[in-house]
């Protein structure tokens, strides 16, 4: 941190029609700044964040007790089923892939901006009006129908408020596209003449895996909206069994989109874990290509294997027995990644700093996560413990243990190069105690409930299971107050923390070569490259300047040969 | 370190050299939007795609397809087929006509394809006034009405298209030989949109004399 501030040449000569730097208002206004864009989808999201957590803590709180005494069954729905959607398409697809994705792919790959600045700018902005949609729906009594919003339930209970719920999804999805569109091309076309595609950093690579999918995988979903829309508004029976139609090919278009939004979330994910991994452990990422490939077989194996939500649903013997095995397939790639990250930290010379807390945490808890899934993936448990609260266990180890995890990690990891200052590491490391102990009390006794045959979805349930639901309650809670120290520090830290230079950590990255926070069009000149993104030198364990604190010079750590 | 070394002289050819001897930094990267529109495309083919399936399942679990009283109506669409089809040639001459510079041979291609698009959406209009069933009336018409209604609305926003390339082909050197992004893209997803009619042709009326 005592270090000065460096980068001499965007010092020296600046643009006299360009401003070098953005001010706080510029954030609020139609920027095309893949930048600006990518905090501007952090914040939000974050914000959603808030609101979504709010809604689960309120949830658990009337879980307390066995009887339905805090909120009335309505609206223990309504926060449920708006719960899960912000969390999932307000909070992690947006935080992942619009705020990490448009802030780093750029500079990772050593372009100016993205392919179509203007088409990203219109994609984030279609968000804000999605959310208040969705919070909107509240004055018109919430939707009620759980995230996936199966018919009949969503018919029967059909409301204005189901159908904004059904706009707010749509318009976000489009969002989605138009940020894939864009993602696609820009990795394809826009890196430095001297980047071959064995030299990508990862989180490239996973995010033009996360794109091809979402590209795929989201307009099917429009699709099954658009019908229960027309089914809800315009006296179609689409999804009417009386009428003729079939509930069952909802569901079959809903989960083309939604099993591949498992790995929506996630893949990104694991490009935030491969960056953060090798960096704070000093040493060459293990197994590079292992990684990258396997994030390609994840999405496509993913975009076939949405069956297995569906083994209840009357699905034949021969289906099952397919899809099965294709889920169990998909287990494979996943360990594949897991093996390699702790292969990096395998006598790696750890730097236990809060990012790489939050990764290791993370490791522990996807594994568990991802262990319960593959006791789901088998038809037969799947049918014993299906809709009971072993679910919720095991996507909460995989959403909440994979996916807000990473996201902290990368928050910390780059929050030095978005805006140039040292967060405090101290509250980060009492931001990481009070959130794993947090989301252990909350959902670990849930596999024990869900085993014992209470079902989700309920505000009311068995008083024989009050004990545990009051440990959930009491982790939840705490998972509320873990989110204090972060954002207090985040904040702080931004205004007031100490200066850091360009490469804090010493990372080997192109977004390290810039200025932090970067300049407005990343470099004065383009950079060459002249290795690979995790040549740590040839011994892993001599690194130097591993104290993000000790003075580093600008020149390489290690140098490759 | 990866990108620690600048090499001046390695720097994107069209930036142009600034007072300072620094290498400006706005050089243009070049145009991706027709690639762009390709990716957006197939993407929104799996929007109809999830449409097709879900009538392909609707069909299989149904003894009578279409159920009695909703027949569709064979004539016009037939017309309206051939119509459609036969504008994505005539489209493409005039993209091969802006790539040899003649923009009034452009625009009247363009302007041809366009009351193309238009006679169809006419004949389209027609047959919903004749069939004598409505959107709600079972599935099939649900189906039916949805799928054609929606393709209705890519033609309509393909036409719109084209009568801005028109609009903007007005101003002498906007477009050329060498400058056709907008017009290429009129014409991909006039063929998009061309391409969708002959599966749903298939599916909503082929499909239905078997
Ligand atoms: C390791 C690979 C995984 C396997 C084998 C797996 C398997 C499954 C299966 C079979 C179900 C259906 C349970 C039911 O009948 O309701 C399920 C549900 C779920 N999974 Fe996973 N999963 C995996 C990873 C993930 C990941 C990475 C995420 C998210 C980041 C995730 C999120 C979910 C969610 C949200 C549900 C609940 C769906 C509902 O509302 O019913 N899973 N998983
Ligand atoms: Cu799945």
């Amino acid at each position: 941190m005592t270090q000065t501030e460096t980068a001499p040449q965007s010092q020296a000569t600046s643009h006299s029609s360009h401003p070098t730097a953005w001010k706080w208002y510029d954030y609020f206004t139609f920027n095309v700044d893949h930048k600006v864009i990518g905090i501007q989808y952090l914040v939000t999201s974050f914000v959603f964040y808030l609101i979504g957590g709010l809604m689960a803590v309120a949830m658990r709180a009337e879980l307390y007790t066995p009887d339905s005494d805090l909120l009335d069954p309505n609206l223990y729905n309504a926060f449920l089923t708006n719960h899960g959607t912000i969390m999932i398409f307000f909070w992690v697809v947006p935080a992942a892939i619009g705020g990490f994705g448009n802030y780093l792919i750029p500079l990772m790959i050593g372009a100016r901006d993205m392919a179509f600045p203007k088409l990203n700018a219109i994609a984030f902005w279609l968000v804000p009006p999605a959310g208040a949609l969705l919070l909107g729906s509240f004055f018109f009594g919430g939707a009620q129908s759980g995230w996936t919003s199966y018919p009949p339930l969503s018919l029967i209970t059909a409301n204005t408020a189901q159908s904004m719920w059904i706009l707010s999804i749509i318009l976000v999805g489009t969002s989605s596209i138009l940020g894939s569109v864009n993602f696609i091309i820009t990795i394809f076309k826009m890196r430095v003449p001297s980047m071959r595609w064995d030299q990508m950093p990862l989180f490239c690579w996973a995010i033009l895996a996360t794109s091809i999918l979402a590209l795929f995988s989201t307009p099917v979903l429009a699709a099954g909206l658009t019908l229960l829309l027309f089914d809800i508004n315009f006296g179609t029976s689409f999804f009417r069994p009386d009428a003729g139609g079939n509930v069952v090919v909802y569901q079959h278009l809903f989960w083309f989109y939604s099993h591949p939004a498992v790995y929506l979330m996630i893949l990104p994910i694991f490009g935030i874990m491969s960056e953060v991994v090798p960096v704070h452990a000093r040493k060459p990422i293990f197994g590079y290509k292992a990684i990258a490939y396997s994030s390609l077989a994840i999405c496509i194996v993913g975009l076939f294997v949405w069956v297995h939500h569906m083994f209840t649903s009357g699905t034949p013997p021969w289906m099952r027995m397919f899809f099965t095995i294709s889920t169990l397939i998909v287990a494979v790639p996943t360990g594949v990644k897991i093996f390699s990250w702790v292969a990096t930290l395998w006598q790696g010379k750890i730097r236990y700093t809060s990012a790489m807390l939050f990764a290791i945490g993370l490791l522990g808890m996807f594994v568990l996560g991802g262990l319960s899934g593959v006791t789901l993936g088998t038809a037969p448990f799947d049918i014993h413990v299906h809709d009971t609260y072993y679910i919720v266990a095991h996507f909460h180890y995989v959403l909440f243990g994979g996916s807000v995890f990473g996201l902290y990690a990368g928050m910390y990891h780059w929050f030095p190069k978005i805006t140039g200052r040292m967060y405090n590491e101290t509250w980060g490391k009492v931001h990481f105690v009070l959130t794993f102990i947090g989301a252990n009390l909350t959902f670990l006794p849930m596999h024990s409930l869900g085993l014992q045959g209470m079902p989700r979805r309920v505000a009311m349930y068995d008083p024989q299971f009050t004990a545990i639901n009051q440990l959930c309650t009491f982790g939840a809670i705490l998972l509320g107050f873990s989110v204090v120290p972060f954002a207090v520090n985040l904040i702080w830290s931004w205004m007031y923390g100490p200066k850091v230079g360009d490469n804090p950590w010493d990372a080997l990255t192109l977004e390290w070569t810039t200025s932090s926070p970067p300049e407005i069009e990343n470099w004065e000149v383009l950079p060459v490259l002249t290795h690979g993104p995790y040549a740590y030198g040839m011994n892993g364990r001599n690194g130097k300047g591993l104290n993000p604190s000790a003075p580093t010079s600008g020149e390489p750590a290690v140098e490759a040969k | 370190m990866q990108g620690s070394t600048i090499d001046e002289y390695q720097v994107s050819p069209n930036s142009e050299p600034s007072a300072e001897g620094a290498v400006a930094a706005h050089e243009e990267h070049p145009d991706y939007r027709v690639l762009g529109l390709i990716v957006f495309l197939a993407s929104e083919s799996l929007m109809f795609g999830g449409m097709f399936a879900s009538y392909l399942i609707y069909r299989g679990v149904s003894a009578t397809w279409p159920p009695e009283g909703t027949e569709v109506e064979l004539l016009v669409p037939a017309i309206n087929t051939i119509i459609l089809v036969s504008s994505s040639f005539v489209i493409h001459n005039g993209d091969v006509a802006i790539k040899k510079n003649n923009i009034s041979g452009m625009r009247l291609w363009y302007i041809i394809t366009a009351i193309m698009g238009v006679i169809f959406l006419g004949g389209q209009v027609y047959e919903y006034l004749t069939l004598g069933y409505g959107l709600t009336t079972n599935v099939f018409s649900n189906c039916f009405y949805l799928m054609t209604g929606f393709h209705g609305l890519h033609v309509t926003v393909g036409v719109l298209l084209i009568l801005g390339v028109l609009w903007r082909s007005r101003r002498p050197g906007h477009y050329g030989e060498t400058k056709h992004v907008g017009i290429e893209m009129a014409e991909i997803y006039w063929h998009f949109v061309d391409i969708i009619w002959i599966i749903l042709f298939t599916l909503l009326y082929i499909l239905t004399l078997f």
